[in-house]
């Protein structure tokens, strides 16, 4: 394959990639985070204990998790189908990728906010703040640095995930290297696809850090 | 002269599991009125203030607030805890919010007040403690006795009609403790009404106008500071206040 050729089917991978990680991430969190949410907030020392509101959201989320995310794609097939109009290629990725999203994003924000000090809690409940005051300005807004890391992580863990989409013809940067490395046995496009998504892991990772660091009032300058 | 009663709590019991915490207890607090409640630890001392604030469930009794009962519903609770200022041993201050960002939450998001005007008592009432200069500060980057203080100023700029101090110097440096106490001895100088729980004794000599001395969850003698300091009536009382005298050693 000539070198112009290759060029252009990286990039445009590796623009497919972004483009399924980034919008299933965030899909991942529109139904993620208020999900984490509520099951801070209804967890016997929550600041709304409701047992049974728990302990369902808490199955449903073990469940989808414990799912392999290889099966869960042949597993929701139909699904995808029904609501992008065909399972294979990015687009339609993108369903799986935010049904395996959203319960790992929910764990995620729900062990950020319940690193939320119960005292300052306390202290905004004493100063008569409601439900919603507490959760956006006090659990939401004190836990900002562990949920940006937990955004560093759900962008690494779907990035794996995304690749993994490829063996089903799911489009991206590992819909080339099996195609071209496992099918083709062109071992030096599999390698330098590879690198591709290591330096992406890298930047996502650096970025998400520095990020992290710059908020984080309890710590630094 | 009779003063109006701003929060009573009447005949108040409350257990952790099995073990009772206040038995039938009951307490008024009235306008201009600083109370101090004394004893021993796990004698229930916090558990009034924190019933007082509506922060811990009770099983039996009731709290009423200028007459009108608090009942469990967050609404009736909210409403009376912009009034009750409570301030905490830990301060409790928002790690990830300024110091002006702290003290203007409560009352630009909870009472809806006009920010402008929060900003310019915030800042007035920091100066008031010696504390303007940290307004952009977070709190880490201040001592204990100055988070203290910053804590109180965010009480204060609720405008609330009853404050609560719960051992607000138990985990402070001795000087730190006089810088806060500084405080508090200046609102009361200014007829705030207040509830003190404390282990200072100096202090509440000082500033009380009632002192409760509070045992195993029930009054076990209460009154003015002189009365109370100088001619405790219980044995308990007198064996409490001994503990915090210490005879020389004689050496042989």
């Amino acid at each position: 394959m000539e070198f112009k050729e290759m060029f252009f089917m990286l990039t445009k991978g590796t623009w497919d990639t972004l483009y399924m990680v980034l919008i299933s991430t965030l899909l991942g969190y529109i139904i993620g985070l208020p999900l984490g949410i509520l099951l801070t907030i209804t967890d016997v020392d929550g600041i709304r204990p409701n047992p049974v509101l728990y302990k369902i959201l808490d199955v449903i989320i073990n469940v989808t998790r414990s799912i392999p995310f290889l099966i869960l794609l042949i597993l929701i097939m139909p699904f995808t189908k029904a609501v992008v109009g065909k399972s294979y290629g990015t687009t339609a990725t993108i369903v799986p990728l935010t049904v395996a999203a959203a319960p790992l994003i929910a764990r995620m924000v729900e062990s950020s906010l319940k690193e939320v000090d119960k005292g300052v809690i306390e202290a905004a409940f004493s100063m008569g703040a409601g439900y919603f005051t507490i959760i956006w300005k006090v659990l939401v807004t004190e836990s900002r640095t562990s949920l940006l890391v937990g955004v560093t992580i759900a962008l690494g863990t779907i990035l794996g995930y995304s690749a993994m989409a490829g063996v089903i013809g799911g489009g991206g940067l590992g819909d080339i290297a099996i195609r071209y490395g496992y099918y083709r046995y062109e071992t030096g496009i599999m390698i330098i696809t590879v690198a591709v998504l290591v330096i992406l892991m890298q930047i996502l990772q650096w970025a998400g850090m520095l990020l992290s660091k710059k908020i984080d009032r309890r710590r630094g300058k | 002269m009779h003063k109006e009663e701003i929060i009573k709590i009447s005949h108040i019991t409350k257990r952790y599991e099995e073990n009772a915490i206040l038995e039938d207890f009951s307490l008024s607090v009235y306008e201009g009125e600083v109370v101090v409640i004394v004893g021993p630890s796990g004698c229930g001392k916090s558990t009034i203030l924190r019933i007082m604030n509506g922060l811990e469930p009770i099983q039996k009794g009731e709290v009423t607030y200028r007459g009108e009962k608090v009942d469990g519903k967050l609404g009736s609770i909210t409403r009376i805890r912009e009034k009750v200022g409570m301030v905490f041993q830990s301060y409790e201050l928002f790690p990830h919010k300024t110091i002006l960002q702290n003290i203007m939450l409560a009352p630009v998001l909870v009472q809806k007040r006009d920010k402008k005007e929060v900003k310019e008592e915030a800042l007035q009432l920091l100066n008031r403690v010696g504390l303007l200069e940290k307004k952009d500060s977070y709190p880490r980057q201040l001592s204990g006795g100055q988070k203290q203080r910053v804590a109180i100023v965010r009480a204060l700029c609720m405008h609330p009609e009853v404050l609560l101090f719960d051992e607000v110097t138990a985990a402070l440096d001795p000087e730190m403790v006089r810088e806060v106490l500084e405080v508090l001895l200046s609102l009361a100088k200014e007829g705030k009404t207040m509830v003190i729980v404390t282990h200072e004794m100096s202090f509440a000599k000082a500033v009380a106008d009632r002192v409760i001395f509070l045992d195993g969850g029930h009054l076990e003698e209460e009154g003015t500071p002189a009365e109370f300091f100088e001619h405790p009536k219980t044995e308990r009382a007198k064996q409490f206040l001994n503990t915090f005298t210490y005879d020389k050693v004689e050496r042989e």
